[in-house]
């Protein structure tokens, strides 16, 4: 019950903040959208879709399902940001000398990033009928699960990794290491089918290409193309890949607080 | 009830290579407010993150109403509050929010809560910002704001790190009003570091802290006792030469402290007297007073409390004073 209690004032306040915060809404909602015009556009007459997929709309549609897996992963890592200076300096500190858990602390953390990262997501979905596409009823839930899993995967590496940084600057440099390549390697942008040997190796090996694969099956039920495995799969990759970022985060936050 | 709030026997820690805190025991009374005095660097803080079950200590105990601090963390957090150097406030929230979110993590709730956060605010008397963002708060408002904070599951000790660090006088002012008021109310027992000493002299007890070992620990009064009644106190260049001339001529009890030269005469206006027509030309200053803290400070810590940490300038009383 008191868990509880901590999840959820943890998760307000994230939301919280979110909300007052104008230029953060702004942000997360025109940074993917003009990158999703601007590279949709830019390759449409271009693009050649891979054999067996039937969707209209050319690369804005292929690439849609990877814009929404780049908002999911943008917004969840960057609502952790805030711990790197909470954690030496202040609010983070009061919850650790407070009787509560250190896992509720993770959990309160990383549900209330994945709220803002899949209403962001689902925002997202009101293009949809631009794009002349109708999902169905399963395909919206697979995509909704697919939101949250993937929300819940990326605050908690966020976590992890703000846990363990002095400075703002070298979380950004970190995770512009690490986000960046995982969205390239994700079949977001390419169809892997198309991609040199090496790279499709890459590919497979990431986390990321199972959530993308797993939103395109739930907006454009009954095409396989494109995608590295069934529905089913990617759920079970993607909540294989949650369960382990949390574990590391709640082992990460359950260490002597300084270093010592 | 014979716990005492805090009981630390024999702390050492170490990071790393580095020592901060060498085989430090210290008790402090419940109801009592215990100043832990300390320039920067000198373990002040290595001691509250102990005592704030942040970390476990690499030697030694420390109990808190005698519940060990690495065997029951969670039960010392229950009794426990922290006012740390920065508030631990999130400033995009209002105050009311703030104070709501901890008491969330305190099992706090209804109406129970919503009249501790009322009670505390009137005290503190920021009642009428309740609703603003805390980053709309002057600094002195902020510090009390998280006072409120540390106070909200009414703790039976709270730990206060340098809190009117960066704050004016007149904020400093009524910081401590409100200390005052807090422990008439709820005999909440205070242990607070501090580099100030206007701030220690207002101690029951003062415990100094000297390159991570406490160097001295009693009353205020008692402290300065130790270094007698008025005594005469010099400024010279070069303290060191006049103390020896001083010596070597009256053969009174002479004492370096940091730059200062302290004596003891029988009758001290009368021996300034002699003394000037002696040694006049090397005497910048001469005061007759009563020993103060900073004095006793010097005396044991070496160093101005203020002053970063340096270079031990002397080391005069022997490190095992207690009373």
């Amino acid at each position: 019950m008191h868990v509880l209690r901590t999840i959820g004032a943890l998760t307000g306040r994230e939301i919280l903040k979110f909300v007052r915060d104008r230029s953060r809404v702004l942000g997360a909602v025109a940074q993917p959208l003009a990158l999703w015009v601007l590279l949709g556009l830019g390759f449409q007459g271009t693009f050649r879709p891979p054999a067996g997929m039937e969707v209209e709309g050319g690369y804005v549609a292929f690439l849609f399902p990877g814009i929404l897996a780049l908002v999911l992963l943008f917004t969840a890592i960057f609502s952790t940001i805030s711990v790197v200076d909470e954690r030496t300096s202040g609010f983070l500190q009061a919850v650790m000398v407070a009787p509560t858990s250190r896992t509720a602390l993770v959990l309160g953390n990383a549900l209330g990033g994945t709220v803002l990262a899949t209403g962001q997501a689902l925002l997202f979905l009101l293009a949809l009928p631009l794009l002349g596409v109708r999902p169905t009823l399963e395909g919206m839930a697979l995509v909704a699960g697919i939101c949250v899993l993937t929300g819940i995967g990326f605050t908690a590496l966020g976590f992890a990794i703000a846990w363990r940084m002095d400075t703002t600057r070298g979380f950004h440099a970190v995770m512009n290491l690490v986000l960046l390549p995982l969205w390239f390697l994700s079949g977001a942008m390419f169809p892997v089918e198309g991609a040199a040997p090496m790279l499709r190796a890459l590919v497979w090996a990431n986390p990321v290409s199972y959530a993308v694969s797993g939103l395109r099956h739930g907006l454009y039920t009954g095409t396989e193309a494109a995608t590295l495995a069934g529905p089913v799969v990617c759920l079970l990759v993607t909540t294989a890949f949650a369960a382990l970022m949390l574990a590391l985060a709640v082992w990460q936050v359950r260490q002597p607080f300084f270093r010592t | 009830m014979a716990d005492p709030a805090v009981d630390i026997q024999g702390v050492t820690h170490r990071y790393g290579e580095h020592t901060a805190l060498r085989d430090v025991s210290l008790r402090v009374e419940a109801g009592r407010l215990y100043g832990l005095l300390g320039p920067n660097g000198s373990g002040k803080t290595t001691l509250f993150r102990i005592l704030s079950t942040l970390m476990p200590p690499t030697d030694g105990t420390a109990r808190v109403f005698g519940t060990d601090t690495t065997l029951d963390p969670v039960a010392v957090r229950q009794a426990l509050g922290v006012v740390f150097q920065e508030a631990a406030l999130d400033g995009g929230l209002t105050v009311r929010e703030n104070l709501r979110f901890q008491g969330a993590l305190y099992r706090l709730r209804g109406a129970a809560l919503q009249d501790r956060i009322d009670e505390l605010l009137a005290r503190f008397d920021v009642a009428e910002r309740a609703d603003d963002p805390v980053e709309e708060l002057s600094g002195g408002l902020r510090r009390r704001v998280d006072l409120a904070r540390g106070l909200l599951h009414r703790p039976r000790l709270l730990l206060l790190d340098e809190p009117t660090t960066g704050l004016d006088p007149a904020a400093r002012r009524s910081f401590w009003r409100a200390l005052r008021r807090l422990q008439e109310a709820e005999g909440t027992t205070l242990l607070m570091a501090t580099h100030l000493m206007d701030e220690a002299e207002r101690c029951d007890r003062v415990g100094i802290l000297s390159e991570g070992a406490l160097v001295a620990d009693g009353s205020p009064a008692t402290l300065k006792g130790k270094l007698g009644e008025e005594t005469l106190w010099l400024d010279a260049d070069e303290p060191r030469a006049l103390r020896d001339r001083i010596e070597a001529q009256f053969g009174v009890s002479t004492r370096l402290v940091g730059a200062r030269v302290q004596v003891a005469p029988p009758d001290p206006p009368t021996f300034l007297a002699s003394l000037y027509e002696a040694f006049g030309e090397y005497i910048q200053s001469a005061t007759i007073r009563t020993p103060t803290l900073e004095d006793v400070f010097m005396v044991h810590a070496g160093t101005s409390p203020e002053a970063p940490r340096g270079r031990v300038l002397a080391r005069g009383g022997s490190p095992d004073e207690s009373s």
